[in-house]
């Protein structure tokens, strides 16, 4: 039951990131993001991450897709996109893919992922004490660091945002 | 059927990052090319849940922590570029924004 779930969350989760990439309208691959982050949400519970699972949902499906949807529907932009490849792109596709395919083909070969049974594994994830134990001890420094980055980028936000006196807006 | 092992989660991931490249390389709508961004984003934490859990670490788990944190602050910044270069230019379209040019 467990397997037949993992790979109905991975075949959806792929099947909508594609759709992010192949659909014209941006709303539509706003929505497709949606769906590809539940889907990834979903394999995190077969992690046994039900923590992150939802804090993925919440911060990714709740807050991020939600300012996009916002910005696309404000900028309102017409359907005129111009598809195909540059030179540059078609070199950096085929490096990717090549690079992709023996890394993943080196991996299948030799099998260096193998960690044994998962199930003699004890599934951290689960726990939020864990949690809240490593942010509060070992990642103290990151977590603060974190804040400051918050704040800094909310001002950043603002400034960015705000109409100063005397750009010269086209509209 | 086999059990889902750790290959399987990376291959998946690796998928997702693919598919994400692809479609920053692709696509000329700077919010798309930024939703790929951000699926490229998605597949490292995954990566990172399925290490940290076939392994029986937390780091993998906190880091994640880490990643949500400043994807939402990159999200919201990169946002605000975007609107400010539509005010300034009328266009998002990549190839129309070529200013720096020559």
């Amino acid at each position: 039951m467990a397997n037949f779930l993992f790979y109905a969350f991975a075949f959806f989760t792929v099947a909508t990131a594609a759709g992010v990439v192949a659909s014209k309208n941006a709303v539509n691959a706003a929505m497709c993001l949606l769906l590809s982050l539940v889907g990834v949400a979903g394999l995190f519970v077969a992690l046994n991450a039900y923590l992150l699972a939802f804090l993925l949902l919440l911060v990714y499906a709740g807050a991020i897709v939600a300012l996009f949807l916002f910005i696309v529907m404000l900028l309102d932009m017409k359907e005129t996109e111009s598809r195909g490849f540059g030179k540059l792109s078609l070199a950096a596709i085929i490096l990717a893919a090549g690079l992709l395919v023996t890394g993943l083909s080196t991996l299948v070969a030799r099998g260096h992922l193998d960690t044994g049974n998962p199930a003699l594994t004890p599934a951290l994830g689960t726990d939020i004490k864990l949690y809240s134990y490593q942010l509060f001890t070992t990642y103290l420094l990151p977590v603060q660091v974190m804040g400051f980055l918050l704040l800094i980028a909310m001002l950043g936000v603002i400034v960015l945002s705000k109409r100063w006196e005397g750009s010269d807006d086209v509209t | 059927m086999t059990s889902a092992t750790l290959d399987h989660y990376v291959l998946i991931s690796a998928l997702l990052f693919a598919i994400g490249l692809f479609g920053v390389l692709l696509r000329r709508n700077t919010l798309v090319v930024f939703m790929c961004l951000e699926l490229m984003l998605v597949a490292s934490t995954l990566a990172l849940v399925a290490f940290s859990r076939f392994n029986g670490t937390m780091d993998g788990n906190v880091f994640v922590f880490f990643i949500l944190t400043v994807a939402a602050a990159e999200v919201a910044v990169g946002l605000a570029i975007i609107v400010a270069l539509f005010r300034k230019r009328q266009t998002i379209q990549l190839n129309e924004l070529n200013s720096l040019k020559n």
